[in-house]
């Protein structure tokens, strides 16, 4: 009886990769340990290793294949006990499908505001922060990176990819696993007159340090009456990442926009996060910047060279004139799928990445409400003391005479995030709800 | 209180602790000897008048005062050079800040949170900053300034300054973790700061063998290979040549430094305590027999200094504190729009 070798994922956010090369071939003996193949996510190369005894009877997916599935059988082996009967008839290979992600990238948005209508690449949001660090770095000695595993290791998600082999170990630091005292070291470096930029691998961490983000970065320039500042970048992933349970999932957005002190910055595209990441070193004010996992591998078309982009303003992504989904971070682009989909059902969304989370654009979210007179707010968050119930009380405050039904949130479940696949799912903002929540404002 | 610097027992390496083990009381000169009576004196009497203002409804909130303890900061900042060396602490602070040479009526003025304060007036009495000075505050959470001053080492190596940071923190927030998390950072990459523990008795209303399980702070540091000398801190004089010895040893490029300093604060942990974890007889044991100010005024008399001189000095003060407390009082307080500014540098 054969046994399928299925491509493994690698990480808890992996759904593709690359097979980039067999280290076996057909009737190779190997044994359990015997690194079989290399495979590169958008992460790393990671060696695959054998844990079945036999003979490779068949390869299915040849090297340098691109976007195989995890789960796709790849290879089938026979144990010993098939030695010398006729190979068992390995399953049809399995078509690589197109390397479509379950969140598929939505449909083109509007373009950024940044040079409209120049020429753009494609770019992930990965590495649109990296190259915005590099040209930062580049432009001025005063900045520099520190956190785990950003140097050597080439950053736990890989985006510090390159930075030390372009800076060094003076300006690309690795830090012991000590977020409290390296996030009070970047900002004593900060009061200091340096621009660090600090990486935590994932917020989730950040609360051993919030008391320096908040208590020392945040209140200094006031407590000084303005003379001590400290410009400094704490960022890293936020928000549920896939799998990973409570403790590693968890969008602190409202915890860090509810400071004064702070600017706190939640881009969801590549453009954005390269325009609003450079933004953000060059600010004189502390900056929380929350990226998101599982948009760290998604293309956009960036606009080619340089790119800065206003802190503060949000930016309308879909024009729409029935209701307005106000998001930002991931939930950007579950609400243009969602756009795309009540579309076809006559509703027509506008659809508004808020971007920056501290100091909210309450300009922009008032005036596309007196335009489309309903609005849905979704937030991959908790829903109680939320950015969805800051912006509810924006419309409460200022635009009640816009409304023409209660404005709805779509956020996350208000439990701990669950690790069973089921659960996670049922605990999460998806598209189905968000189309539910704007129907029911459209009293559709 | 210990006689003379003592070593750590387990120093980083012998010939560092060598030469650590060199630090002897220091040789002022009669203008040096002037100098830091005139120093700590004028924190004495700053303090004690801060003591009277909260008393009388000027000052609110917290006021930690430094009495008692005036040798500390007197000695060990007189071994630094202003404009370039970095000094941060915790919300003891204004000792610190007037042996760093800064005006006592923006000082003052502060603590009664009027405009012309050090801070605006938004600060008060923990949080206070001159970044002209090089004096980067002024912490009001314990243990906080470690890691800050860590920063700001790291920020003398970085550009390459030649300035080193001193750290201040008490016997009390040397038992915060994040002070560990520093020592770990500075010494794996030898940075330039003096550690600096105020090891003055008490954590609040704890004393420190009711809350440490190793009392001799100056061993803190050496799981992470951070020599650490103990120092009578109530000897200006072997304090300044403990400093001397430091300040060498991590401008050196030898990477931080921890010393204790023995002392004591005589008021209470703040104007609100009512001191009853320990007896008068000890605070006054302490005033009677080991006072830092007593001490310096027999150094002078040694050296011929006559008592009709320190008068001389004693007024002056008096009058520099009068004219601090006059200004900080009579001083406007912010104006109201004041409230809306400085939450941040920039315009978005």
């Amino acid at each position: 009886m054969a046994i399928e070798l299925k491509m493994p994922a690698l990480s808890p956010t992996m759904e593709e990769g690359t097979l980039a090369k067999w280290l076996v071939k057909t009737g190779d003996v190997v044994k359990s340990g015997d690194i079989l193949a290399e495979i590169e996510t958008d992460k790393a190369t990671m060696e695959f290793e054998a844990v079945d005894e036999g003979t490779i009877a068949e390869i299915l997916v040849p090297e340098g294949s691109e976007g195989v599935r995890v789960g796709t059988v790849i290879a089938t082996i026979t144990g010993e006990g098939d030695a010398g009967a006729p190979a068992a008839k390995a399953p049809a290979p399995v078509p690589v499908p197109p390397p479509a992600s379950p969140r598929p990238a939505p449909p083109a948005s509007a373009a950024p505001e940044a040079p409209s209508g120049g020429p753009t690449a494609k770019m992930t949001v990965r590495e649109a922060l990296r190259d915005a660090m590099a040209e930062e770095m580049r432009a001025d000695d005063r900045v520099f990176v520190m956190g785990e595993e950003v140097a050597e290791y080439q950053g736990a998600y890989k985006v510090t990819q390159g930075l030390l082999e372009e800076f060094g170990p003076r300006r690309v630091i690795d830090t012991p696993i000590t977020e409290y005292g390296f996030a009070g070291i970047g900002t004593g470096a900060a009061m200091g007159g340096l621009r660090p930029i600090v990486e935590f691998m994932t917020f989730n961490f950040a609360m051993q340090a919030i008391d320096h983000i908040i208590n020392s970065a945040a209140k200094t320039n006031y407590m000084s009456g303005g003379q001590m500042r400290c410009p400094i970048v704490f960022r890293g992933p936020n928000g549920a990442a896939s799998r990973v349970g409570a403790q590693h999932s968890q969008n602190y957005a409202p915890w860090y926009a509810s400071v004064p002190g702070l600017i706190v910055i939640a881009p969801y595209d590549a453009a954005d996060a390269k325009g609003l990441l450079r933004a953000a070193i060059q600010s004189p004010d502390p900056v929380v910047f929350l990226e998101n996992e599982l948009v760290y591998g998604r293309s956009f078309e960036v606009p080619v060279g340089d790119i800065v982009l206003p802190i503060g303003k949000a930016r309308t992504v879909r024009a729409g004139t029935d209701v307005t989904i106000v998001s930002y971070s991931i939930g950007v682009g579950l609400s243009l799928e969602a756009a795309e989909q009540l579309a076809s059902e006559g509703i027509d969304a506008e659809v508004i990445d808020l971007r920056t989370l501290r100091p909210l654009d309450k300009t922009a979210v008032l005036e596309s409400l007196a335009r489309t007179n309903r609005m849905v707010v979704v937030e991959e968050g908790w829903p109680t003391c939320s950015i969805a119930t800051e912006i509810i009380a924006i419309c409460m405050e200022d635009g009640f005479d816009d409304l023409d039904a209660p404005v709805a949130r779509v956020c996350d479940e208000d439990v701990p995030l669950p690790y069973a696949a089921n659960l996670e799912k049922l605990a999460i903002v998806d598209v189905p709800r968000i189309v539910a929540a704007v129907r029911r404002t459209c009293n559709r | 209180m210990a006689k003379g610097p003592i070593l750590a027992k387990a120093p980083a390496k012998a010939s560092e602790g060598s030469a650590l083990a060199q630090a002897k009381r220091y040789k002022a000169s009669q203008d040096e000897l002037l100098r830091f009576y005139r120093d700590m004196l004028l924190i004495r009497r700053f303090e004690e008048r801060a003591g009277q203002l909260y008393g009388l409804g000027f000052i609110g909130g917290f006021c930690h005062l430094y009495i008692g303890q005036e040798a500390v900061a007197v000695g060990l900042q007189s071994a630094l050079t202003p404009g370039k060396d970095s000094v941060i602490t915790g919300y003891r602070d204004h000792g610190h800040m007037l042996a760093y040479g800064i005006d006592p009526k923006v000082i003052m003025a502060e603590l009664t949170g009027r405009a012309a304060g050090i801070s605006l007036g938004k600060g008060g009495s923990m949080h206070m900053f001159s970044t002209e000075h090089r004096f980067y505050g002024g912490h009001g959470i314990v243990g906080a300034q470690v890691p800050l001053g860590t920063g700001l080492a790291f920020g003398h190596k970085y550009s390459g300054d030649g300035g080193v940071c001193m750290a201040y923190f008490g016997d009390g927030a040397a038992n915060q973790g994040q002070v560990y998390e520093a020592f770990n950072m500075a010494a794996l990459w030898k940075l330039p700061i003096i550690f600096v523990i105020e090891n003055n008795g008490y954590a609040m209303g704890t004393k420190v063998d009711r809350s440490s399980a190793e009392t001799d702070f100056h061993l803190r540091g050496t799981a992470f290979r951070i020599p650490g000398i103990q120092v009578n801190g109530m000897d200006v004089l072997e304090v300044r040549g403990a400093a001397n010895v430091a300040v060498d040893y991590v401008r050196g490029g030898n990477g931080p430094l921890l010393m204790e300093l023995k002392t004591y604060r005589y008021r209470g942990h703040s104007m609100s305590d009512p001191a009853k974890y320990r007896s008068r007889e000890e605070v006054q044991d302490v005033r009677e027999k080991s006072d830092a100010i007593e001490a310096v005024k027999r150094d002078l008399a040694a050296v011929g200094v006559d008592e009709e001189a320190l008068k001389a000095i004693d007024k002056e003060i008096r009058q520099i504190v009068a004219e601090a407390a006059d200004f900080a009082e009579s001083s406007p307080e912010p104006a109201p729009h004041e409230l809306y500014t400085d939450v941040l540098v920039g315009t978005y």
